[in-house]
């Protein structure tokens, strides 16, 4: 029995990282998840870097040269200048470390709340769940920009209670999904092998039942973080967001579009950094899906 | 005469109606006034077409369903009555082996965590370090024909004959005296399945397990139990010792399946 035994456990010797090289294989065979990728990359490193590497560092803390507003873009300004004379490059690149990391900050809590109501939710079932889902569909129904609009009032403008505002109106969605997945993670078999070994509840919960959704909430997360720049820019753009001098993307975008035909640069410049930033994550994110989430394809 | 290790005592389940959009579904009785005894040390086969019970009664002995009425004992102790602590220290001495171990393993993760899992739950009875626990993993591995270097690998880089090892060590970690074995090789290839089976018979010898075998395979029943229970559509038909019910089938029910069988036996020079 042995002799038998030994030639048919030697018959697959696959690495350990099989699964990650296939899914960067796949991930590599697509040219649009590659330009995604690259294209976060430049976004990533400017909002790590973009503050330090601003060519007029001073214009960004709000110092003013209004002997050269409105220049053009030229070599000393790339992407001219605005209304007070601050170089626009400096001012977007600056930009980016804010709405990027706003754009994340409310994406991660949107996830934490959301994945906390709907594991919760379908894990336990029965009224909880009830309650739960009403509540979140309670929220659904408010509009997001609106309630972010009243939470962003009652607080007061400013960076942390933007983030907190449209966070709120975030988990919603991701209360659904994980429910969902939960609901289907819940009636495997290896949770039975685990109810029946006398696992506790948390432990059946957080080591066999959230590691097997995880992918289709990265996914999500991805895919989001470009409409959630989007939101951001759009509570700075009706000026409930970050207050000026700090520049942020929708802000720059507000305070340019009353000189608009004639100064279109200063309009220019924060929009396309937005829609790069918002193309590149929405490619990423598809990319991702295709590998983490082949079923949900399409 | 050895004592029972289980016994299950005019056991029914009936799954309650439930009310829909559009009206009432009807209940389904899944068992019906079932008693079984189950000796220490033996094996015991239960034999049954899908949807006969077969499912919803190793769940009642797991109490993971509770029956709609009888009693399920584990040396004389009702189950129904036992308090959580008890529950739990009892289910280290109750263990499964599923029939898909593709399912049955959760695949993030490694198989070091999968077959140490039931010691860290149980670990106020068994108290291991964390180093005796792999230690105990890795041997429990090359109990059922598997090595120390397969420890920190995941369930998708095994075949399904090693996975359900996998599954056999996870079952054997906590030390226990029944094993349920629910279609264990049902899910596997031919010559797979006489690998598991002979590790099966290998296990009871040296550890002294009792068997509660779970099969529609009559051959494989034939094989490994020393008695026998047929169950068709949540009733008992037929119980006793394997030879006599392969041999002098008394039920029509029984007839008619061993008459199935395919035949590959008996002619002498079959073996």
């Amino acid at each position: 029995m042995s002799e038998i035994a030994q030639t048919s456990e030697a018959e697959i010797p696959r690495p350990a990282d099989d699964r990650l090289r296939r899914a960067l294989f796949r991930f590599r065979q697509s040219k649009l998840s590659m330009l995604g990728a690259a294209v976060v990359a430049i976004v990533l490193f400017f909002t790590a870097f973009g503050t330090v590497l601003a060519p007029y560092p001073e214009h960004i803390a709000g110092a003013v040269d209004t002997a050269n507003r409105f220049q053009p873009p030229s070599l000393t300004h790339p992407f001219g200048t605005n209304e007070l004379g601050q170089d626009v490059l400096s001012l977007v690149m600056a930009g980016a470390t804010v709405s990027v990391l706003a754009g994340f900050g409310v994406v991660l809590i949107g996830t934490l709340i959301g994945t906390l109501v709907g594991a919760v939710a379908g894990f336990v079932g029965g009224w909880t769940d009830e309650g739960l889902m009403r509540l979140t569909d309670l929220t659904l129904t408010i509009p997001s920009l609106i309630l972010a609009m009243a939470i962003a009032a009652a607080l007061g403008p400013g960076f942390t209670n933007m983030v907190i505002a449209i966070s709120l109106s975030w988990w919603p969605g991701y209360a659904r999904l994980v429910r969902g997945e939960v609901l289907a993670a819940r009636e495997e078999v290896y949770v039975t092998a685990a109810r029946a070994i006398g696992a506790n509840p948390s432990r059946i919960l957080f080591r066999h039942i959230l590691p097997n959704v995880v992918s289709p909430i990265i996914v999500k997360m991805s895919l989001d973080m470009g409409f959630a720049i989007l939101t951001v820019a759009g509570l700075g753009f009706i000026g409930i967001g970050v207050r000026p001098p700090t520049p942020e993307w929708g802000t720059l975008l507000s305070l340019s579009r009353s000189y608009m035909p004639d100064y279109w640069w200063t309009a220019m410049a924060p929009g396309m950094a937005m829609f790069f930033a918002v193309f590149g994550f929405n490619l990423l994110g598809d990319g991702l899906r295709d590998i983490l989430d082949p079923k949900a394809r399409r | 005469m050895p004592e029972p290790i289980l016994q299950i005592e005019n056991v029914s389940k009936i799954y309650g109606a439930r009310r829909t959009l559009f009206g009432r579904t009807a209940e389904v009785q899944a068992l019906n006034n079932v008693s079984i005894s189950v000796q220490k040390g033996e094996s015991f086969g239960l034999v049954g077409e899908s949807g006969s019970g077969k499912t919803t009664l190793t769940r009642s002995i797991l109490h993971l369903e509770t029956p709609t009425a009888g009693r399920i004992l584990f040396e004389g102790q009702d189950l129904a009555l036992l308090s959580s602590a008890e529950l739990r220290r009892l289910r280290a001495r109750v263990q499964i082996v599923f029939q898909d171990p593709y399912a049955s393993l959760n695949p993030r993760m490694s198989v070091r965590d999968i077959v140490t899992e039931p010691m860290l739950v149980h670990n106020d009875i068994l108290n291991l370090s964390r180093v005796q626990r792999t230690d105990r993993a890795a041997e429990l591995l090359s109990l059922v024909g598997l090595g120390p270097q397969h420890l920190s690998r995941f369930p998708h880089e095994f075949s399904g004959g090693q996975r359900q090892r996998i599954c056999i060590a996870r079952a054997l970690a906590s030390g226990p005296e029944l094993l349920l074995l629910d279609e264990p090789t049902s899910a596997l290839d031919v010559s797979v399945q006489a690998q598991v089976l002979n590790l099966l018979c290998d296990l009871q010898d040296r550890l002294g397990l009792t068997y509660f075998f779970i099969s529609h395979d009559l051959a494989v029943v034939r094989y490994l139990c020393d008695r026998v229970a047929l169950i068709y559509r949540g009733e008992l038909v037929e119980e006793g010792e394997t030879d006599e019910i392969f041999d002098a089938p008394k039920s029509d029910y029984a007839k008619m399946l061993i008459g199935a069988m395919p035949e590959v036996k008996v002619r002498g020079n079959a073996a």
